[in-house]
C-alpha cells in the first residue's frame, strides 16, 4: 500500500510549539483533501533510551493495524538539556473519490534525564484529550512512568524483561495499585490459557478440573514470570491456595492446596525455546486423565491420555503472533479490561513467597 | 467408545472460561454440503482458515466436505487449500492451513443419495471414537435452495438430526423460499425434522460489524433514544445501492430481482434493527422477538395499494465509471423480454406507538451511481426559525446517517453559523468513521456467523416466524408485479435511479443522492 505523510521538525522547542505544529499538519492535510481524517483511538507514550530509538521505532512499525492513533516517543539522551522534536502524520494515500485515509500522528522527542521527573508537563499538552493514554517504558525509567501516572490510564509492562521475576511481580503489583496494567508476559500466556480452558470445555472433562493433581509449565529460561502468571491464573480460577515455590536446579517446585487434594506445581526452564514465553503445559488429574500442550507446527500439539490408558494427539490450530504481534496485542488490550490478571498476579506473588 | 456426559456434568460451568476474550466452543465436526461451490470456496473455507489462524476454532475441529463431484479426500484438500490461498483476508500461514486441512474428509454423492448420509454417520462416529469424545455436529447447507428440504429430510431419515451427548445444528443459506408459501413449506419441512433452536438461517448482513453497531448506536447511547420516535423523526431512508451490474449471475438474478435479492432479507433486517424496541437482554429469542414485532407492525399492502408504495425499474445502457455499459436486457443470458427489476423502492410504515406516520423508504438497485449501503434518519425541522435565511442555504433538518459501506460510520448533520458578521447558517457534518476509532480489523461476516452457529448462539440468525413475516410484507408486491409482466421503467446505468421512484415519496421528501 502506498503511504502519504507530512513532517515537521523543531529544535530546542516547547510542547506548545509541537502541539501547534501537529494541529497545523492535520489542518494542511485536511485542506488538501477531505479524504484524510485523523484516527482517534488511543495515545501511546513511549519512553526509551535514545540509542535504542531505531529498534523501538521498528517494533512500533511492525505492530500492523494495532497502531495507537497518536504516538509520542520520548527518547532519553544522557546530558541533553533541550528538547528537539519531529512530528509526522501518515496514512494510506487516498486515490478514489470515496476513499477515506485514516491518519496516525507521531511525535518523536529527544530530551534529557532532567526532563523525566516532570515528563507529564511535556507530554500532557501533546496527548489528545479524552482518549485513553497508554505508557510504555521498555528501558526502565521508572521516574518517567511515575510522572505520567496521573496522565495515563494504562501502563504497558513486560514482566519477562524485568531482571528477576520477584521484582517483576512486585513492580506490577505496585503499578496495579495506581493504574490499569497490560502485561506482555500475561498476553504471551493467553493462547495457553485459552487452550487449557478449551481442553476442559467438553462437559465430560469439566469435573476433572476439581481433580487436578499436578501442573508442569515449561518456559524460556528468562520467561519465568509468564509461567508464574499462568499458574497464578489456574490457581485463582480453580480456588487453589498456592504456597511458596522453591528453586531446585533452576526449576521452581511447589504446591497449591485445592479442595480435594494438593496440587504439585512445577516451573521448568526450556533451553530450546527461542521465543519468550511458555513452551508447554502438562496437567494430570487424580483419576488418571493427562493433558499436555506443547508448541508445534501450525499451533499447539495436544495430547490426551484417558484414565483407561487410551491416548490421542491432535493440533490445536493457531498462528504464532511473534513479538510484534504481542506488542500489537498489548496496545489493543489498552482498550479492554481483563479482570483476571490482577488475581493471577497476586497468586503469582504468593508463589514467590 | 466415546464418553457421553451425564446431566450433572452438562450443567457444570467451565471456570477457566471467565475473562477470556475467546470463549471455549465444544469440539465440532462441520460438514459443508456444496463444499466445492462458489460460496464455500470464496467465503466459508477462507472464514474457517481465518478462525483457525486466530486460534478461535474449537480445540478439536474436523471438516467434512460433501458434493456431487467425484473427488478424493486429497483432491478436496487441494481444492480447499487453493481457495483459501486465493480468498483469505490475511496472508496464509502454511502450517496452520495444513493443520486445518490434514484431517479433512470428502463424501461424494448427490444430496438425495442415502449412501451420502450413511457415510457421514460413519465418518462422524469414527471421529468420536478416535477422539474419545462426542463432537457437536454442524451441517452447513451451502447448496441450491431446492436441496434444503432434501438434505434435512435425509439427515432426519438417517438419524443424524440428534446425537446423544452433543448438539446437532443445521445452517441454512438464503434464500428461504422465493415467496411466503415456499418459505412456509421449507420451514415446515425443516421443522418436521429439527427443533427451531437447531436451525440457523443465515442472513450474512447480520454478521457485519456495522450492522450490529446499529444496536450499539441505539441502545448504548442516551443521546439518541429520546428522539427515536414519531415525535422527532420525519422519515427514514434505507439504501442498498450497487455500482456493478449482474455480471455472470443472470441465471439466478433474473429469477430473483432486487426485491427478493436484497429488500426481502437484508433491508428488512436493517429496518427491524432500526425500529425495534430495546430487548430485555441480548439473548437470541429476546432480540428476535422484538424484530418480529416490528415486522408484524408493517401492514402488507393490498393489491391496489402496491402502485403507490412500490416502484421497480431496470437499468438501461449508460455510462458507469466513465465506461459505456449495456442495459440489463442486453446482459448475457438475460431474456430479452425480462421484466425482472434491478431496482426496487418501497414506502413502508411501522404501525406502532413509536413509528406510526413515519414513512420508511427502502431502495435497492444495481448499476447505480456508486456503491453505498446506509440508513438515513431525517429529523423534523425545528418549530421556529429565528435566523435569517437569505444569503445562505438555510437551516436544514438534522439528519443521522448510519453507513454500512463503503465508509462505515455515523454522520450527523447539524446547523452551524457561517463565519462572518451575519447570522447565517449552513448544515455541517459531524462524522464518526469506524476506521478512525478502533485498531482492530472487522472480521468477515461469515467468520462471526460460523462461530456463532458452532457456539449455538442464534441472535444473528433469522427465526422461522421472522422469515415468514418478511415474506408476508413482500408477497403482495411480488404478486402485483407478476400480474403486470410487460416492460418496466428504465434508468440509465450509472445514474441515481429511476424518476419513477419519486412517485412513492410523501410530503415533499426527496431521495438522498447516491
Amino acid at each position: 500500500m502506498e503511504m502519504s505523510g507530512s513532517v515537521w521538525a523543531g529544535q530546542d522547542t516547547t510542547p506548545a510549539k509541537i502541539e501547534a505544529a501537529v494541529r497545523d499538519l492535520l489542518r494542511e492535510r485536511h485542506a488538501r483533501s477531505e479524504a484524510y481524517v485523523p484516527a482517534r483511538v488511543l495515545n501511546l507514550v513511549v519512553v526509551a533510551d535514545r540509542e535504542w530509538r531505531g529498534e523501538i521505532q521498528n517494533r512500533l512499525d511492525q505492530v500492523g493495524r494495532f497502531h495507537a492513533s497518536r504516538t509520542i516517543l520520548c527518547c532519553v539522551e544522557e546530558r541533553r538539556e533541550t528538547i528537539d522534536a519531529w512530528a509526522t502524520t501518515e496514512g494510506q494515500r487516498a486515490t478514489g473519490p470515496t476513499d477515506v485515509s485514516v491518519l496516525h500522528e507521531q511525535v518523536v522527542l529527544d530530551l534529557g534525564p532532567r526532563h523525566l521527573d516532570h515528563l507529564e508537563t511535556i507530554v500532557g499538552p501533546l496527548v489528545v484529550t479524552d482518549l485513553p493514554t497508554l505508557v510504555w517504558s521498555p528501558h526502565g525509567h521508572p521516574e518517567a512512568v511515575d510522572a505520567l501516572l496521573d496522565l495515563a490510564q494504562i501502563v504497558l509492562i513486560d514482566s519477562v524483561h524485568e531482571p528477576d521475576p520477584d521484582g517483576a511481580v512486585r513492580r506490577a503489583m505496585q503499578l496495579g495499585e495506581r493504574t490499569y496494567i497490560v502485561d506482555l508476559a500475561w498476553l504471551r500466556s493467553t493462547p495457553w490459557r485459552e487452550r487449557v480452558a478449551f481442553a476442559f470445555e467438553p462437559t465430560q472433562w469439566r469435573g476433572e478440573l476439581g481433580k487436578i493433581s499436578s501442573v508442569t509449565v515449561k518456559h524460556r529460561p528468562d520467561s519465568r514470570a509468564a509461567g508464574l502468571l499462568f499458574l497464578g491464573w489456574l490457581a485463582k480460577r480453580l480456588d487453589w491456595e498456592p504456597g511458596s515455590m522453591l528453586d531446585q536446579n533452576g526449576a521452581l517446585h511447589g504446591s497449591a492446596h485445592a479442595r480435594r487434594q494438593d496440587v504439585t506445581l512445577r516451573l521448568e526452564p526450556d533451553e530450546t525455546m527461542s521465543a519468550p514465553g511458555l513452551a508447554g503445559v502438562a496437567i494430570d488429574t487424580a483419576s488418571g486423565l493427562s493433558i499436555s500442550l506443547d508448541r508445534g507446527s501450525g499451533g499447539l500439539k495436544a495430547r490426551r491420555r484417558l484414565p483407561d490408558g487410551r491416548e490421542s494427539e491432535w493440533t490445536v490450530m493457531g498462528a504464532s503472533r511473534g513479538e510484534a504481534g504481542i506488542l500489537g496485542e498489548g496496545i489493543r488490550q489498552a482498550l479492554l479490561r481483563d479482570r483476571t490478571y490482577r488475581p493471577a498476579l497476586s497468586a503469582a506473588r504468593a508463589m514467590l513467597g | 467408545m466415546a464418553t457421553v456426559p451425564s446431566k450433572a456434568e452438562e450443567k457444570q460451568q467451565n471456570p477457566l472460561a471467565e475473562g477470556l476474550e475467546r470463549l471455549p466452543v465444544h469440539p465440532t465436526i462441520l460438514t459443508i454440503f456444496g463444499a466445492t461451490g462458489d460460496l464455500s470456496n470464496r467465503k466459508l473455507l477462507p472464514a474457517l482458515y481465518n478462525l483457525a489462524h486466530e486460534g478461535a476454532l474449537p480445540e478439536r475441529f474436523n471438516l467434512i466436505g460433501s458434493s456431487r463431484g467425484e473427488m478424493s479426500d486429497e483432491e478436496f484438500r487441494t481444492q480447499a487449500k487453493e481457495s483459501i490461498e486465493e480468498y483469505s483476508r490475511r496472508t496464509v500461514d502454511e502450517k496452520v492451513l495444513s493443520a486445518l486441512l490434514e484431517g479433512a474428509r470428502y463424501v461424494t454423492g448427490s444430496f438425495d443419495d442415502p449412501s451420502v448420509y450413511e457415510q457421514l454417520g460413519k465418518a462422524t462416529s469414527e471421529l468420536d471414537e478416535e477422539a474419545g469424545i462426542v463432537y457437536n455436529r454442524v451441517y452447513y447447507l451451502s447448496t441450491a435452495p431446492s436441496f434444503f428440504p432434501v438434505i434435512v429430510g435425509q439427515i432426519g431419515e438417517h438419524g443424524l438430526d440428534h446425537n446423544a451427548g452433543s448438539e446437532v445444528r443445521v445452517v441454512i443459506e438464503k434464500p428461504i423460499g422465493t415467496n411466503l408459501q415456499e418459505a412456509r413449506d421449507l420451514n415446515t419441512a425443516v421443522l418436521d425434522v429439527l427443533d427451531e433452536d437447531q436451525v440457523f438461517r443465515i442472513d450474512h448482513y447480520l454478521g457485519k460489524e456495522t450492522v450490529q453497531n446499529v444496536l450499539a448506536f441505539r441502545f448504548a447511547n442516551g443521546l439518541f433514544e429520546p428522539i427515536w420516535n414519531r415525535n422527532f423523526i420525519d422519515f427514514v431512508q434505507i439504501t442498498a445501492a450497487e455500482d456493478i451490474g449482474i455480471g455472470t449471475r443472470a441465471g439466478y438474478y433474473d429469477k430473483s430481482g432486487a426485491l427478493r435479492d436484497l429488500v426481502q432479507n437484508h433491508m428488512l433486517q436493517l429496518l427491524t434493527l432500526l425500529c425495534m424496541e430495546p430487548p430485555v437482554s441480548f439473548s437470541a429469542d429476546e432480540v428476535r422477538d422484538e424484530k418480529v414485532k416490528v415486522l408484524h407492525a408493517i401492514h402488507p399492502p393490498e393489491p391496489e395499494e402496491v402502485a403507490e408504495m412500490a416502484t421497480r425499474a431496470q437499468y438501461d445502457a449508460g455510462v458507469a465509471a466513465g465506461e459505456e455499459v449495456e442495459g440489463y436486457l442486453q446482459e448475457e443470458d438475460v431474456p430479452e423480454d425480462s421484466s425482472t427489476e434491478t431496482y426496487a423502492a418501497l414506502r413502508l410504515e411501522v404501525d406502532n406507538w413509536r413509528w406510526a406516520g413515519v414513512p420508511i423508504y427502502l431502495r435497492a438497485g444495481k448499476r447505480l451511481a456508486r456503491k453505498v449501503t446506509e440508513i438515513a434518519v431525517s429529523l423534523k425541522p425545528v418549530p421556529h426559525l429565528a435566523f435569517q435565511q437569505d444569503g445562505s442555504v438555510g437551516v436544514q433538518p438534522n439528519q443521522i446517517v448510519l453507513t454500512m459501506q463503503p465508509n462505515e460510520g455515523v454522520s450527523i448533520s447539524i446547523g452551524a453559523k457561517i463565519p462572518g458578521t451575519r447570522m447565517r447558517i449552513r448544515p455541517v457534518n459531524m462524522e464518526f468513521l469506524y476506521g478512525t476509532a478502533f485498531m482492530s480489523e472487522s472480521p468477515e461476516a461469515y467468520e462471526r456467523l460460523i462461530m456463532d452457529a458452532m457456539r449455538g448462539d442464534a441472535t444473528l440468525f433469522t427465526r422461522d416466524d421472522e422469515v415468514e413475516a418478511q415474506w408476508t410484507i413482500m408477497d403482495p408486491i411480488l404478486q402485483a408485479w407478476a400480474a403486470e409482466p410487460g416492460p418496466i421503467a428504465k434508468y440509465p446505468a450509472g445514474s441515481g435511479g429511476p424518476r419513477e421512484a419519486d412517485s412513492i415519496l410523501e410530503n415533499d421528501h426527496g431521495w438522498r443522492a447516491i
